[in-house]
């Protein structure tokens, strides 16, 4: 089912967690709100799950295959909603968690109890925790009662799924286990899904496509790879991923570090003035010549190539680190000393204006 | 221990093992002697002196109707004030625990009230709200209503007195628990009253029957907002508290103690269904703890 967001705007007291966000989600996508906190994202899915209202002035509204459902509380909007901290009845067992949906059902729509049963084993089976209906939610791990959650949510056949920051609470290994887990859970089903997180690499990894928000606002609405090569605004690129950023200046398309001048995009060509320049660490060139014309002089500091890619550190002559990522074949065939001096030349920069000289529009 | 534990950091109520031992026994006589002289003595002497003329006597002391009619009201009165605290405790941790509304502290604080007043003077206000030279006196008078010196005004006066145990019990157990268990029923479709039965009822029942408790033993014990009240008119205003003052001033010792061991025998009743609700209660979490552990 599609949702369309218009024109919502909310306020808790004098704070700003919504201003006038829209927002259009296909059928069967699985869609990620990304932002820090405070930046709206958790607001914007409780509004559209009924459990906050917009404010009583805003003229915006919530269209659930093109209806909109504003007269409609959360029990009517048929969402199933995860909650970050599971939220499952702690004095039910796992079997009557996730029956409950189906029994509070009135009379006439309410299943059988054998209907009921049979469903309940099948999202058992579905969330692998078949031979566990007779537990309690305090006998459960954490990942468990959060499946358990999610098998609870899906026993309504919701319209759409909406997962509040799901795994924000499990460690680091559970949490990527139930991210692959969602993602073939989701391509399985197809159930309209927005997921709240403020992890970007579990955005990236498991959305269709990712929206990102800051103060209230959506900054861009792209698929992760777009997100990730094309930030539309500084935002986006400081948030996604590492980034060496240097203080520069904007002249006639170039963009000026000290000891480095790069072309930028035609966009910015008018435009001369203080600009912050970002680099992302596995942008860069490291020449071994220490004579490139337009690249930085810079030290070898530090490297860690325990991992799939090797990680080096180095200082410029005005003592700025700089973070760059090779390839492990090229860290090897480098064979970096510390101390050792190179050249440094980015292969791709994003350059921003700094905001108060950016053209009124 | 070098490596503080997650373990040992919980455990902070541990004892100190390096105390010299006479600060230990210290302590641990006074604790003791004091629990002794001012809780243990007074009971058994409620026993010895209710059984000094022997079985007989003891027993006589019950088949006094006016007697009787003392324990009948207490219950009567226990009966109607408990159901109403237990329905305002539960509305008002809900509404203290679950929503933000203004003047919300001052609830809070009000709720206590009936502890940091005297019983005598929450007897006393009822006396001046509708006694005969009361607020309301005149109308009642008129009306022929009789609340003071009859049984309303005991009944009021237990409520009062009683109002704090179950929103006490229940305001700090509902705000840990937050709303996120209601608001995913809601989620799933339940309305207001299906979540309330099936949701917050249950998570809350332990606690709600402490409180329920505790409630009882003030309602069936109270002495000084009912005695105000009450007007000591015999086998009509009498409570068992009441009842037992009387005797006493009469020099009727044995009858007076007899009585005294029924609300001591309650008193015992209810810190046994107590422990046992408290030892019931640390099982399951210490269970959940163990549990966790094991699967996490």
């Amino acid at each position: 089912m599609s949702i369309e967001v218009r024109n919502i705007t909310k306020h808790f007291g004098k704070f700003t967690a919504l201003s006038d966000v829209s927002l259009q989600i296909e059928d069967g996508e699985l869609v990620s709100l990304l932002g820090p906190s405070g930046s709206g994202k958790t607001t914007l899915l409780r509004v559209i799950a009924g459990l906050e209202s917009v404010d009583p002035d805003c003229s915006g509204e919530i269209l659930f295959h093109g209806e909109s459902v504003a007269g409609k509380k959360a029990s009517q909007r048929q969402v199933g909603f995860v909650f970050q901290h599971y939220a499952i009845f702690r004095h039910m067992t796992v079997f009557e968690n996730i029956a409950f949906g189906l029994r509070v059902r009135p009379r006439k729509t309410r299943p059988s109890n054998a209907i009921i049963d049979s469903r309940v084993r099948e999202l058992l089976r579905l969330i692998q925790l078949e031979g566990f209906g007779n537990r309690y939610p305090s006998q459960l791990s954490g990942g468990q009662r959060q499946r358990v959650a999610l098998a609870r949510a899906l026993a309504i056949e919701p319209r759409v799924l909406l997962l509040d920051e799901p795994f924000g609470a499990l460690d680091a290994k559970v949490r990527q286990g139930l991210r692959d887990w969602l993602r073939r859970l989701h391509d399985e089903l197809h159930t309209t899904t927005i997921l709240v997180t403020h992890d970007q690499e579990e955005a990236l990894e498991v959305s269709d496509r990712v929206v990102v928000m800051n103060q209230a606002r959506i900054e861009q609405v792209a698929s992760p790879a777009e997100l990730f090569h094309e930030p539309a605004t500084e935002f986006v690129m400081n948030f996604l991923g590492n980034v060496n950023v240097f203080q520069g200046r904007l002249n006639a398309g170039r963009a000026l570090v000290p000891g480095l001048a790069v072309d930028v995009s035609v966009e910015s060509e008018e435009i001369s003035g203080p600009a912050n320049v970002y680099v992302r660490p596995h942008e860069w060139t490291i020449h071994r010549q220490t004579n490139v014309a337009g690249s930085l002089l810079a030290s070898v500091a530090r490297f860690n190539h325990a991992g799939s890619i090797a990680k080096v550190a180095l200082l410029t002559q005005d003592s700025r680190e700089i973070k760059i990522d090779l390839p492990l074949e090229r860290f090897n065939e480098l064979s970096l000393r510390l101390g050792e001096l190179v050249c440094l030349s980015p292969t791709k920069v994003r350059v921003f204006p700094t905001p108060d000289i950016r053209p009124k529009s | 221990m070098n490596r503080p534990s997650p373990a040992t950091a919980v455990c902070v109520t541990q004892m100190p093992r390096h105390d010299p031992w006479w600060v230990r026994g210290l302590l641990i006589s006074i604790t003791l002697g004091f629990v002794g002289l001012l809780l243990i003595l007074p009971l058994v002497v409620i026993f010895v002196e209710a059984f000094r003329q022997g079985w007989w006597v003891y027993l006589r002391s019950f088949r006094d109707p006016v007697a009787w009619h003392a324990i009948k009201l207490t219950l009567l009165a226990t009966a109607i004030a408990v159901p109403i605290n237990t329905v305002f405790g539960v509305a008002a941790a809900w509404a203290i625990a679950k929503f933000q509304f203004r003047g919300k502290s001052l609830l809070t604080t009000l709720v206590d009230l009936p502890f940091a007043v005297s019983p005598v003077v929450s007897g006393l206000v009822f006396v001046l709200m509708f006694g005969l030279n009361g607020w309301f006196g005149k109308w009642l008078a008129d009306n022929d209503i009789r609340i003071i010196f009859a049984i309303p005004g005991i009944v009021l006066a237990t409520i009062f007195v009683t109002v704090p145990f179950v929103a006490r019990e229940l305001i700090p157990l509902m705000e840990e628990q937050g709303n996120e268990e209601e608001q995913a029923a809601l989620s799933l479709g339940a309305s207001g009253w299906q979540t309330f039965w099936r949701v917050t009822l249950p998570s809350i029942r332990w606690g709600l029957m402490y409180g329920v408790i505790l409630c009882v033993a003030r309602a069936i014990g109270e002495f000084g907002a009912v005695s105000v009240v009450s007007g000591h008119i015999r086998g009509r205003t009498n409570t068992v508290p009441l009842h037992i003052e009387i005797l006493y001033n009469e020099y009727n010792i044995v009858a007076a103690f007899a009585m005294a061991t029924s609300l001591a025998l309650l008193a015992v009743a209810t810190l046994t269904l107590k422990a046992i609700l408290e030892y019931r209660l640390d099982q399951q979490r210490a269970e959940a703890v163990r549990i966790v552990e094991v699967t996490a």
